[in-house]
């Protein structure tokens, strides 16, 4: 029982956290229609931003004041909106007229340059690191024998905040809208006034933002930050990507679901069978959902017109 | 004998067809010249290099099978696979499996010898497992092939490349499931269902024998054996598969590909067989990475690891096609060439090479969005027909071409465009 439990904690925790990611990925695809790639190495970057941010600031040897938190999480969600904003405006919109397939290699060169640029001397460099505990390390509480400590909660708490802010943000505002209205068609939209290119250029800030807050958040929860071309990394971004696709892609509150499923699937798969095999869960529900419904739990289908 | 036009043109269309034997070795020559060029890689350029070098070669030959391989499906049939390396290793473990147990079972094993090394001379009986152990590795991978080109028919576009993304990860997961690779003194006994269960796991499949080697097959002066003619056995290959792609690309089945790609809706109301021309794209192409993943299991200095042939290595190979051009097959050899030799030159810089090599990346994308030659071969390049062709003509003409090239047909249609509707010749009553 206490072992159920426990794989329920862990596996929400590492939900919010995957669905933190694939968040991003389907804001762009939304918007784009294609696999941001480089997505995954923005969340390392804000992962080992809000590192340097927390030793530079001086966090690691003194006690932690209770502002260094959301500090270091306000300014890492900066760093990494004006990223993506840069990588977006540089990298894909001289493309935005080419072949799906080239926007696609482009992002694979993003992500290769920003993985080997985190790795020179005086960047991030090549060991990798320890995050220091901005976060107390204590129990809130305990049921049934299962502390359920402060850093899970938070986690919790912070990617629950976001998600809520998102959903407000897209369905709420006019700035959500103006998003919604690019994803559903492009040229229409900027037929009705709305700047495309600015809209896409926003979105990627948010989806950006939002992988930095799920980089600071895993490097709290498992304080190990590995350097920025391990494949660890790749392979977090992947089934964050699978996520969003399980969840149908595109669609905003499909990712948070498929995210959910996937961390239910890998944690309870790891803890009852065999905890070698826990990518392998992830990527057999991908296929088996792919075949079963092509476009994804919650997505829509797509009709082909000639 | 009838004076009917019409049949006495149909005698003489029926006598242009060649016999049979003079077809088959019309075919057959492409790859016998194929074949002469990789003996001569092996017998004159290799020792010639040096191992460093011959290394290299053997890495372009590999890297060559692979992304031809890629470009069938890629390029050809327009069906994005990005798991490319799942194919090469699910090749290269087969083979391994091959060799590694078969040498040992055979009794190939130097008494207290530890791992299992080359056996026989060139073309001898550790050559023949060897080529047995690419042709299984092909076959395998071309199982897996149409596992994974089934799906293939129901998904399109982006939700294809997850699927082969998923594939590719399935496969390094379960690889890295396998245990410890059997000892040599001990894998005799083991039957072939153990030994498929022992392949390494994630420290990789270790004392594979190097039949892939650069150094040359001849014995040194104290008559000791000192490697395999592994470059010759790889440009065989590219040959091969250089010469399919081209007789693919030219004939109707790769029309039809070509036709799937780049409208799958017309070219099914042309009567292409879209399923079946898509899935034995797939079949094909996962068959030759199987036969570059053997390749690679054998080559000198490499150990076969599921780590380093992940999502990595297939965006490598993704990389060289996009790079060389989809669909077009000098660029994509190109590509490869270029791509393995680059990192190597650039090794003194090691720190910013990669940096460079991704912004490169980036840029040749945006400014060269169709690759190097774009859906073009060589030969059809401005630059080709204007400098290569008049300058082959000038120090081949008289003896190399023959005087009349023309085609058969075209001296067919030729007469036939001198001829009325009827048949008779023109302006004959």
């Amino acid at each position: 029982m206490s072992k159920l439990l426990q794989t329920l904690v862990n596996s929400i925790a590492l939900g919010s956290l995957y669905a933190l990611i694939a968040l991003g990925y389907t804001l762009v695809y939304g918007v784009l229609r294609f696999i941001n790639f480089a997505h995954s190495d923005v969340f390392t970057v804000g992962a080992w931003a809000s590192f340097v941010l927390a030793t530079t600031l001086g966090f690691a040897v003194t006690d932690t004041p209770m502002y260094a938190m959301p500090l270091i999480l306000l300014a890492s969600m900066a760093i990494c909106a004006g990223l993506g904003i840069a990588i977006e405006t540089l990298a894909y919109r001289p493309l935005r007229r080419a072949p799906r397939l080239n926007v696609l290699i482009t992002a694979i060169g993003v992500s290769l340059f920003l993985q080997n640029v985190g790795q020179l001397k005086f960047v991030f460099g090549t060991q990798p690191q320890r995050m220091p505990p901005l976060i107390e390390d204590r129990s809130l509480v305990e049921i049934l024998g299962v502390h359920i400590r402060l850093v899970d909660v938070t986690v919790v708490l912070l990617a629950g905040f976001l998600l809520f802010s998102l959903e407000a943000l897209i369905y709420r505002t006019k700035l959500g809208r103006a998003m919604r209205a690019v994803s559903f068609d492009e040229r229409t939209a900027s037929l009705m006034g709305i700047d495309v290119n600015r809209i896409i250029s926003i979105t990627f800030g948010i989806g950006s933002a939002l992988a930095a807050a799920g980089g600071l958040l895993f490097a709290l929860k498992y304080e190990s930050i590995k350097q920025s071309a391990d494949a660890t990394w790749v392979l977090l971004g992947l089934k964050a990507f699978v996520a969003a696709v399980v969840g149908g892609i595109g669609n905003v509150r499909g990712a948070v679901a498929g995210a959910l499923l996937i961390a239910f699937v890998e944690m309870f798969g790891a803890a009852y069978f065999s905890p070698h095999m826990r990518d392998l869960y992830v990527f057999v529900i991908l296929i088996v959902v792919l075949l079963v419904k092509p476009s994804g739990l919650f997505g829509k289908a797509v009709v082909e017109k000639v | 004998m009838s004076r009917d036009p019409a049949r006495l043109l149909a005698a003489r269309v029926g006598s242009y067809r060649p016999n049979a034997i003079v077809s088959v070795l019309r075919s057959a020559y492409p790859v016998v010249i194929g074949l002469v060029i990789a003996l001569l890689l092996q017998a004159m350029i290799a020792p010639k290099l040096g191992p460093f070098y011959a290394k290299l070669l053997l890495d372009i030959g590999i890297a060559i099978v692979l992304a031809s391989s890629l470009n069938i499906v890629n390029g050809f049939a327009g069906q994005f696979s990005i798991g490319h390396a799942g194919f090469m290793m699910v090749g290269g473990y087969a083979a391994a499996l091959i060799t590694y147990y078969g040498s040992i079972k055979f009794g190939w094993l130097a008494p207290g010898a530890y791992g299992v090394d080359v056996h026989g001379g060139f073309l001898g009986s550790g050559d023949a497992l060897f080529l047995f152990s690419c042709v299984f590795g092909g076959v395998v991978a071309a199982v897996a092939g149409l596992v994974v080109g089934l799906p293939s028919l129901r998904l399109r576009g982006d939700y294809l490349a997850i699927v082969t993304l998923g594939f590719g990860e399935i496969v390094r997961v379960l690889v890295q499931q396998t245990s410890d690779v059997i000892d040599p003194a001990k894998a005799a006994g083991a039957s072939w269902l153990d030994a498929a269960k022992a392949l390494g796991g994630p420290l990789g499949f270790t004392g594979t024998p190097t039949y892939v080697s650069p150094t040359p097959w001849l014995e040194d002066a104290s008559g000791q054996q000192t490697g395999h003619a592994g470059i010759f056995f790889t440009f065989a290959i590219v040959s091969i598969l250089l010469i399919a792609c081209y007789r693919l690309k030219t004939s109707s089945h790769g029309r039809a590909l070509l036709a799937v790609r780049e409208n799958e809706i017309a070219a099914e109301a042309m009567g292409v067989n879209t399923s079946r021309a898509k899935v034995v794209a797939f079949v094909m192409a996962a068959f030759f990475a199987g036969v570059g993943g053997a390749l690679f299991a054998h080559e000198v200095g490499v150990t076969l690891n599921p780590k380093e042939l992940g999502f990595q290595k297939s965006i490598d190979i993704v990389i060289m096609v996009v790079l060389g051009g989809m669909g077009s097959i000098t660029g994509v050899v190109l590509a490869a060439a270029i791509l393995t030799l680059l990192p190597e030159l650039f090794r003194e810089f090691a720190e910013y090479r990669m940096p460079v090599y991704a912004l490169a990346l980036i840029i040749v994308m945006i400014v060269r969005p169709q690759g190097l030659f774009g859906i073009k071969e060589l030969w059809d390049l401005a630059f080709w027909r204007r400098y290569v062709v008049p300058l082959w003509r000038k120090v081949a003409g008289g003896w190399l071409i023959p005087r009349s090239r023309q085609h058969p047909p075209a001296a067919i249609a030729k007469d036939l465009s001198s001829r009325d509707d009827d048949g008779a010749p023109k302006g004959a009553p």
